[in-house]
């Protein structure tokens, strides 16, 4: 019994080793002078220590915005997905309604879609009408994206809040939308958070559509695809480094309700 | 209509009209752009499609990889979500632990462990430290399709398992724990309780999962190429250089509608295939 646990820990260790190993490793490269990037045989820790590798990095032209566009598009699309998907989740979680199982459905198979790839045929029509190659239209196919986890996540969450509070508050003299604002969103506002933080990482993540969609205003992942093979090792790595650090920060605030997100998204 | 009646209808309104111009108008956009060519209607695109140099490569690539990496993934992520069950104390950081590559792009992933494949790379670096290899050995290259293959596999598994398996976990938890113990009374194995109870209860999630990650892994792109360039062709990949490099939408929308049809086939295959019973519903 005793071994049995002593595997299962053993086990555990490793499956943790895999993820954080290449991880680790990609920082030991962003973290060092740019000669211990070329270097052969790699080191296992920075030698010496720099930001030489991330400051040439932010000096390439084009870094700095496409960071912006990156942290603006992805800001577009936390915000037009609650503004779009916390209704329609209210409106699943608290009315009974003919054609609510057809909204279900169109939600749950768009998200079972490959919507990146339908950046090529926006991309035409967004030239015509001029969102091609701004921040909105990339956020735009990232909130299509983005939309039926918060439809899914936000209709849970109105489900976990009873009832009878907000008719509690109708009688004691709310209208419904006040009843909505006072008692039903300050209850949910931590789970909206975290909905808006799942639709930034998905949108701040995105490489096929924001790559079709950009030309000058590149987001940082279409800048990086776009410069992947002309440019040296250490400005990949560095760029990589960027990509993953404000993932890896937000996927921690979001720990504890990834459970929720993916089990409910996935009825 | 009373005005309480329109509520609802007036909730969702703005979702689904945002659906409909953004995920079935380019739908159709797509197909009518794929039928259109420089010189009117017809299947020119599909034409030019079938016959480009990469499209072969790029078909049979994208479906290898599929199926070689969602069943590698499933079984990978449902050991991890029963280990998971086995453990009692630092279940919360090790779930974190594993979840971490949720966050991380498919582009990320691509830099991350091109830094362990490349020519200067730490796999080469431990093989030379072990002795293994004298000379840095090339494994991303046109010449060594097979491991270029294998480093897309070894990153995509590493990437994307966790999906896989935030969803079992999820549909694990839903599963009474009394249906296990009623069978341990009746004498079953642990293997038995597992193939008899938790497999067949686990059903919707595991179509859920497989249904996910299977339309996401037809659609792998920036894996590939920040791994290995064109090297390795793969139908999204196509697109994409269809669009930019040749500058010709009709051959991308070709290849986008493949993609769909591909993805739309798999994700109906699937439905028929682990169809859950009404009756055996949890």
């Amino acid at each position: 019994m005793r071994l049995s646990r002593f595997l299962n820990y053993l086990l555990a260790f490793l499956f943790a080793l895999w993820v954080v190993l290449p991880i680790y490793l990609l920082a030991v490269l962003a973290l060092s002078e740019r000669s211990a990037v070329f270097a052969y045989p790699k080191p296992l820790y920075p030698q010496p220590l720099s930001v030489e590798t991330l400051w040439r990095f932010l000096e390439v032209p084009g870094v700095v915005k496409a960071l912006g566009n990156s942290v603006l598009v992805a800001g577009l699309t936390m915000l037009l997905s609650l503004l779009l998907g916390a209704p329609a989740g209210y409106a699943l979680a608290r009315y009974r309604f003919r054609g609510a199982d057809f909204f279900r459905i169109l939600v749950i198979f768009t998200r079972a879609f490959p919507l990146a790839i339908l950046a090529v045929p926006l991309a035409v029509h967004f030239i015509r009408m001029g969102l091609y190659d701004t921040p909105l239209g990339v956020a735009l196919v990232h909130t299509a994206l983005a939309l039926p986890f918060a439809v899914l996540v936000t209709y849970s969450l109105f489900v976990s809040i009873p009832k009878e509070l907000e008719e509690a508050a109708w009688t004691l003299g709310c209208t419904k939308t006040q009843a909505f604002f006072r008692v039903v969103l300050p209850l949910t506002l931590p789970g909206l958070a975290a909905v808006g933080i799942f639709a930034f990482i998905i949108s701040w993540n995105e490489v096929f559509a924001a790559t079709i969609l950009t030309l000058r205003e590149r987001t940082l992942t279409a800048l990086l695809l776009n410069l992947l093979h002309d440019s040296p090792l250490p400005f990949r790595f560095a760029g990589g480094f960027f990509l993953v650090l404000p993932a890896l920060l937000l996927i921690f605030l979001v720990r504890r309700r990834l459970l929720t997100l993916w089990g409910v998204a996935s009825r | 209509m009373r005005r309480e009646a329109l509520t609802p209808y007036l909730l969702i309104l703005p979702a689904t009209l945002f659906l409909l111009l953004l995920f079935l108008a380019p739908v159709l956009e797509a197909l009518l752009l794929s039928l259109r060519g420089d010189g009117g209607w017809g299947l020119e695109a599909y034409r030019r499609m079938a016959q480009d140099l990469y499209f072969g490569n790029a078909l049979k690539n994208t479906l290898l990889l599929a199926a070689v990496i969602v069943p590698l993934q499933t079984g990978l992520a449902l050991a991890m979500a029963l280990l998971l069950q086995g453990l009692n104390r630092g279940k919360d950081l090790f779930l974190y632990l594993w979840t971490i590559p949720l966050g991380i792009s498919d582009l990320a992933a691509g830099i991350l462990w091109l830094a362990i494949f490349t020519e200067r790379g730490y796999l080469n670096s431990l093989f030379q430290a072990l002795g293994l290899l004298g000379e840095p050995r090339l494994w991303l290259s046109y010449e060594t399709p097979l491991s270029l293959f294998l480093a897309v596999v070894v990153t995509e598994v590493w990437r994307a398992t966790p999906l896989v398996f935030v969803i079992l976990v999820a549909g694990l938890q839903l599963i009474p724990k009394e249906y296990g113990e009623a069978a341990e009374v009746f004498g079953a194995t642990p293997w038995h309780r597992f193939v008899k109870v938790t497999l067949p209860l686990l059903r919707p999630s595991l179509q859920t999962a497989l249904i996910l990650r299977t339309v996401l892994a037809l659609e792998v792109f920036a894996v590939v190429l920040a791994l290995g360039g064109r090297n390795l062709p793969v139908l999204a990949g196509e697109a994409y250089f269809w669009y930019s490099a040749y500058q010709n939408p009709h051959v991308a929308a070709a290849y986008a509608v493949l993609l769909l049809s591909i993805s739309i086939l798999a994700t109906l295959g699937y439905l028929r295939l682990l169809r859950t019973p009404p009756e055996a519903r949890p």
